[in-house]
């Protein structure tokens, strides 16, 4: 009996640029992919994910080579032909695309290691698969496993906890100055794109109050608009800074545009609250002499990069811990998986003992005429427990560890020397 | 056999604490959350074994032990240990476990160097009052220590995030909002029974001396100690007086706190020096 194959099969940011990635079929969606998938043959269960970084499918098969040139033909549609996306498409099997599929769940193959988007993604991909009823008993297993993979990684190392991009930097900044940017009002200052992604960032972590300063107004009532904030002109700067708490400068100005002298006088009209500055233009827009001020923060798109250089590094000390941990999960499922494919081996050996202690029984006991119920009882109790105690050893072999490895061939000497017809 | 309870009573909380320091160490260096639950138990257990330490030492003495160095030091540790187990059950802040455990341990460390006799209680210390006054001041104390670590931890940060280096105790420590509203919090529950300590201690005053007040000089350091602890509670209530200053302005006037502790015990005298 062939036990099951796990197959994934998929491209992400790593080898395949963004250009090949957006051609992918499935980038508008779950439904009708999964749909699609439905029609391919030999797939017992399946679930699909896709993020801006990756396009994966899963699923477990009878038959895996054929499958697999399947999926790859689904996986590209039209776009591509199979000489040219051979190079961009990985393939794994079993223990592999477990091993892959926890160190993607554990945002270790992310573009931005130790993110944690990739985990509700990975939910939600599952979410729509199950409600269609795609996945079964193993990749249930699989991916639940992987959710809790993730946690474990989550929560027994630091991985998660560094920032690793310019703008978690900053949040992170602004996190342990004011403890939690709920309600925190935000000024932009020159409307950039940069400064829509900085206050992107900081209103999905809480910030309140958009207010947007621009040398052009139109342009400010555009972003203002985006984030339900106002806006404001140049000239009403000093007012504002009495208001907000955290400024992102990024305006195209060739030379400094605010110095320590104008927002020192300023701090005790704010009753002292700290002011923190991100200054993300180049060249800079902020005096680097206001970081001296009591209860002001200043930090400028270097400072941003330092902090972000040192995550990395410690991050990487943390990502082999992580990778230890898949790697001891990705080995367990492998050891259920494997118990798994002797499931039905050990249950016909059972059937089979049971079904001849049966027949021996109802032979025997119509001869035995003088027996009381309790006799009757204890003899076919003698007969079942025979039975069990002459499988035991057997079970126990085909269960052990050191076959796991060998589990097909194992399990196929076990069935003709107990002739157990082939069934699945 | 009450003071040999006694004896043990107190070396047990010696071990308890230290066990609670140095757990919470571990969990500062490695946090692992699940070290922080046990130190916090810990911690919890060495409070109550130091409450029934103080209980035995007063079924033994017949009056409120709070008049030696050893006692004095072991109250202090105490209302140190149940501010911050009291405070804890309000409002959680990052790792001020650790700082406070280690603070309560050098205490008590401190309190086991002292003599541990039971001295006889002076005929002006035998009043309801001894209690009250000299509690309320040393829970006073208890609070102030808090805002002390407090602004240790303020300034460590702080420096973290001015210089730009982030090193060891960036993610350990909370974030300079969260220290500055604890200073907020500890200082206006210290000051008010700072201030209800003065008070009860100069009613005491009147009735024992005759006079409200007399400038003996754990007096006059505690008139210094309150003022220092007024002036920066009301320059945060006026002008929003905060973080660095705030937090120096505790670290400072908690110095002011422990020389009128010892200091003046040692150095200048007086009628509240401890019964040596």
């Amino acid at each position: 009996m062939p036990s099951e194959t796990i197959l994934l099969l998929g491209v992400n940011h790593k080898n395949t640029p963004l250009e090949v990635r957006e051609k992918l079929a499935l980038s508008s969606g779950y439904e009708e992919p999964l749909q699609a998938l439905a029609g391919i043959d030999g797939l017992r269960e399946y679930y699909l994910l896709s993020t801006c970084n990756r396009v994966e499918i899963l699923v477990s098969a009878r038959d895996g080579e054929a499958v697999e040139k399947e999926l790859a033909g689904f996986l590209f549609g039209d776009a591509l032909s199979p000489d040219q996306y051979e190079k961009y498409l990985y393939c794994h099997r079993n223990e592999e695309a477990i091993h892959h599929l926890f160190m993607v769940a554990a945002s270790l193959d992310s573009m931005i290691v130790g993110e944690s988007q990739i985990l509700g993604q990975l939910k939600e991909a599952y979410r729509w698969s199950s409600d269609k009823k795609c996945t079964g008993p193993i990749l249930n297993k699989l991916l639940h496993k992987a959710f809790s993979v993730a946690k474990r990684v989550r929560s027994e190392t630091l991985i998660g906890s560094s920032a690793v991009s310019i703008s978690y930097a900053a949040i992170e900044l602004a996190k342990k100055i004011f403890g939690s940017l709920d309600n925190k009002k935000v000024l932009l200052i020159g409307a950039g794109e940069m400064a829509e992604l900085a206050a992107e960032h900081l209103v999905g972590n809480g910030a309140k109050d958009v207010v947007v300063a621009n040398r052009t107004l139109e342009r400010a009532l555009d972003l203002a608009k985006r984030f339900n904030g106002r806006a404001v002109g140049l000239d009403e700067l000093f007012e504002q800074l009495e208001q907000v708490d955290i400024i992102v400068s990024s305006t195209g100005a060739p030379g400094i545009i605010l110095h320590k002298e104008d927002v020192k006088p300023l701090m005790r009209n704010r009753r002292n609250k700290p002011l923190f500055f991100i200054d993300i233009a180049v060249p800079r827009d902020l005096d680097p002499a206001l970081n001296d001020l009591d209860n002001v923060y200043l930090y400028d798109i270097d400072d941003l990069s330092n902090v972000v250089e040192m995550n990395k590094a410690e991050r990487d000390k943390e990502a082999v811990k992580a990778s230890r941990i898949v790697d001891e999960e990705a080995l367990k499922f492998k050891g259920w998986l494997a118990g798994l494919a002797i499931t039905p081996t050990i249950t016909a050996l059972r059937d089979k003992g049971n079904k001849i202690s049966r027949m021996e029984l109802e032979r025997t006991l119509p001869r035995l005429k003088n027996l009381t119920p309790k006799e009757r009882k204890s003899v076919e109790k003698m007969a079942g427990a025979i039975v069990s105690r002459l499988l035991h050893d057997p079970v126990i072999f085909l269960k052990s560890e050191n076959c796991k490895d060998q589990s097909e061939l194992k399990v196929d000497i076990f069935r003709s020397v107990f002739d157990l017809e082939k069934k699945e | 056999m009450l003071s040999e309870i006694n004896y043990l009573l107190f070396n047990s909380v010696l071990a308890v604490s230290f066990v609670a320091s140095a757990v919470y160490l571990v969990f500062f260096f490695s946090q692992k959350e699940k070290l922080r639950t046990v130190a916090r138990m810990i911690l919890l257990v060495s409070g109550i074994l130091q409450t029934l330490y103080i209980l035995s030492r007063y079924l033994i003495a017949g009056y409120t032990p709070i008049t030696s160095q050893h006692e004095a030091v072991t109250f202090f540790a105490w209302s140190v240990t149940w501010a911050y187990l009291s405070f804890h059950w309000r409002y959680s802040v990052r790792n001020f476990g650790t700082f406070v455990s280690v603070l309560a341990f050098i205490m008590l460390l401190i309190a086991a160097s002292a003599s541990r006799e039971f001295e006889p209680l002076a005929p002006a210390l035998q009043s309801l009052w001894l209690p009250v006054h000299a509690g309320v001041s040393v829970m006073a104390y208890g609070f102030l220590a808090l805002a002390f670590c407090g602004g240790i931890m303020y300034l460590l940060q702080e420096r973290e995030l001015k210089s730009k280096k982030f090193g060891f105790f960036f993610t350990r420590l909370p974030s300079l909002d969260a220290l500055d509203q604890l200073n907020s919090h500890c200082l206006t529950a210290g000051f008010t029974l700072l201030t209800l300590g003065i008070i009860t201690g100069s009613i005491w005053a009147r009735q024992a001396w005759g006079t409200y007040w007399h400038w003996d000089p754990k007096e006059t350091w505690s008139l210094i100690t309150w003022f220092l602890y007024a002036i920066q509670l009301h320059q945060r209530v006026t002008v929003g007086w905060r973080g660095k200053k705030a937090a120096l302005m505790s670290i400072v006037a908690f110095c002011s706190v422990l020389f009128t502790l010892w200091g003046v015990t040692f150095l200048l005298g007086g009628v509240h020096s401890y019964a040596q």
